[in-house]
């Protein structure tokens, strides 16, 4: 294993590769890079809580969601003149702004919310559940439960959410024009940014103590309750940052690619998120930015071209990628540019029929 | 129509929709008993079923069609069942998490597969004369009621299964077995039980059930290559509900979540009900985490 300064500095290049990107690669790659740079930070909290934590949501394009939506109301309503409706609206016959629509006239609270939306119904969604020591398969479960509540509920309240078709067509936030290309370059290097900061914050926290809680919690969640440790709080804080980073992720996501559907919240995009977490390695945030770049640019180019064919190899993955290479990528290569652990010895997901990560092949 | 009328007719179903959801479950839950294993393809075997009632329908048309669809599509999910056991999930076990992952992409690409070979749309299988009647009661204070043909037959093949399950479980050696396995399973293999051959026999023997279910649903609407998603969520709900590897916890949670289902036509919006049955589920587990029928504590699980 390479030391921390080595990985500090990799770490360091692959920053500065990216400043220099917009000089590098055409304006459309580019703007697919910040899409697929955006959906990274989701992609870290998910290695927070399923990598480190042992626990599996299906149904963080939730949380994503809010934070796209949340972001999504202010732009339409940033877009109008004065005493104007959002176009979906006058076509379902709505004559006033609905009252909760009201406050996202203000640029500072849809980003306040953007924040605290997720984390808020995460915290206490994810306190009613662990609080009864209901975890494992059952949370699963229960998550895509809410996933699929969601965005039937997206869907069919049509004159409030734009249903199906979602919000698109944003002109403006906070004065910047978002059709220009300056902008579009601006929002990468903010994207690059909150990526940066989103590793190297949970890279901290992992390494702190509650990093070791929450590992120890996920090797042995009753040893840890027979150790005096509730076990709870711990899941609780971890799944909220994660729903955090997914909602800061959505709003990005929907700034760049400028539009939020139930089409990209539901079961089946939430789904998609855990893959590409696990390709990369769900025991390594690296490997979350290398899985959600890799499979994200390769849908892009197979589903176009070959739809049928993309489902098949979507479904492929998830079986071979599980069933042989649970370390994702980060299994196979050495532990070069993960954050040191303590005690080193440990392998980044113990395996309980003795399958090393990376080693299966 | 009668008030009284209108309320029974909604019980009534609820309870249909209640018999859909215990034979989409009670495989998931009898697995889930022994396996501690969710199969996310399980949504898929309802498919399938469904298919398998429109092609035996091809080759057996007539009034006895779908009687002769009943086994076709039992014998085919249980065959495929049996694949996927052997093949992925005993693979898996170990790893319950991991399962769902791996049966979701093969839940993808069976998807994908009925997509290509059966076109998007979906096929219509119809139910045959002797299902088109309705029951309807025409005076009396139930006035106005009036009950399908196809719902009571609903109603009559779950209770069958039920029944033949329920003898299955209590009555005979594998039964003895399983619930042997279900309650400990180091102890039942010490005592000479080949604890994986009752895994694979009662995971195909529940994807089989599924696969009836997918007959029925085939008389309920067209078959389309997504039309098991929209009940396995539920059903899902149900395995979570009713308690580990327990039938009579399932068939109750079922009620309970389809009554719910029900209940949420009436009162509000049909797609309000997705959010009603989750909330349901999330404020039941406050008071009995464990679910309805507790055969062990979910207390000191791995």
């Amino acid at each position: 294993m390479l030391s921390a300064r080595r990985a500090n500095l990799v770490a360091g290049l692959l920053i500065l590769l990216g400043l220099a990107a917009p000089w590098i690669i055409s304006a459309y790659e580019l703007s697919l890079l910040a899409r697929f740079l955006s959906l990274a930070i989701l992609g870290m909290g998910i290695v927070l809580i399923w990598g480190e934590g042992g626990i599996l949501s299906l149904g963080q394009g939730v949380f994503f969601g809010l934070g796209g939506y949340a972001l999504a109301l202010h732009l339409k309503l940033a877009g109008l003149a004065p005493g104007d409706l959002p176009d979906f609206m006058q076509w379902s016959g709505l004559t006033d702004l609905p009252i909760w629509w009201v406050p996202f006239k203000s640029s500072l609270f849809a980003t306040l919310a953007v924040v605290l939306v997720p984390s808020v119904l995460a915290a206490g969604f994810s306190w009613l559940v662990f609080r009864n020591r209901v975890g494992g398969v059952y949370f699963a479960l229960i998550t895509q439960a809410l996933a699929l509540a969601f965005a039937t509920l997206l869907i069919s309240q049509q004159a409030y959410t734009g249903g199906f078709n979602g919000l698109t067509n944003f002109s403006t936030l906070y004065g910047f024009d978002l059709t220009s290309n300056a902008t579009a370059n601006g929002l990468y290097y903010v994207t690059l940014a909150l990526v940066s900061a989103t590793f190297f914050g949970l890279r901290w926290l992992l390494g702190s103590r509650f990093g070791v809680i929450l590992r120890a919690t996920r090797d042995g969640e009753n040893r840890m309750r027979f150790l005096g440790y509730n076990p709870a709080p711990y899941k609780v804080v971890a799944f909220t940052i994660a729903a955090m980073l997914a909602g800061i992720s959505g709003a990005l996501f929907t700034l760049i690619a400028g539009v939020i559907s139930p089409a990209l919240v539901g079961v089946v995009p939430s789904i998609e998120m855990v893959i590409w977490v696990a390709v990369g390695g769900r025991g390594a945030l690296w490997g979350a930015i290398a899985g959600t770049l890799l499979v994200n640019f390769a849908k892009d180019q197979i589903s176009s071209a070959f739809p049928s064919l993309w489902s098949y190899a979507l479904g492929a993955l998830f079986i071979l990628i599980v069933t042989f290479m649970p370390g994702g990528i980060a299994g196979l290569l050495p532990n070069m540019l993960n954050f040191p652990r303590k005690p080193k010895a440990a392998s980044p997901i113990e395996m309980p029929d003795g399958i090393e990560a990376g080693s299966a092949e | 129509m009668g008030e009284t009328a209108f309320l029974i007719g909604q019980v009534f179903n609820g309870f249909s929709v209640a018999s859909l959801f215990v034979l989409a479950a009670l495989g998931l839950a009898l697995s889930f008993g022994l396996m501690r294993v969710i199969n996310m393809a399980h949504g898929e075997m309802l498919m399938l079923g469904g298919y398998l009632a429109y092609l035996t329908i091809l080759v057996v048309p007539g009034p006895l069609g779908i009687l002769a669809a009943m086994p076709v599509a039992f014998i085919g999910a249980a065959l495929v069942g049996a694949v996927l056991e052997s093949t992925i999930i005993h693979r898996l076990s170990s790893r319950p998490l991991d399962t769902l992952l791996a049966t979701w992409g093969v839940s993808l690409i069976l998807q994908q597969a009925a997509r290509d070979m059966f076109g998007p749309i979906g096929v219509a299988v119809n139910a045959p004369n002797w299902l088109n009647h309705t029951m309807s009661i025409t005076s009396g204070p139930l006035a106005g009621l009036t009950l399908p043909d196809t719902r009571l037959f609903i109603l009559l093949v779950t209770a069958l299964v039920l029944a033949g399950l329920g003898l299955i479980l209590s009555r005979t050696r594998l039964g003895l077995y399983v619930r042997a396995v279900n309650q400990d399973r180091s102890t039942a293999a010490a005592m000479g039980v080949n604890a994986r051959r009752i895994d694979l026999l009662v995971f195909s023997l529940g994807t089989g059930v599924a696969g009836m279910a997918g007959v029925i649903l085939a008389l309920l609407g067209p078959v389309t290559p997504s039309v098991g998603q929209s009940y396995i969520v539920p059903a899902f709900l149900v395995v979570i509900l009713g308690g580990l590897g327990s039938l009579v916890g399932t068939t109750i949670a079922s009620i309970m979540v389809g009554m719910i289902s029900a209940a949420a036509e009436i009162f509000v919006d049909v797609s309000v009900a997705q959010v009603m049955i989750l909330v349901f589920v999330i404020l039941f587990l406050q008071f009995r985490p464990q679910g309805v029928v507790a055969v062990r504590s979910r207390a000191l699980e791995g």
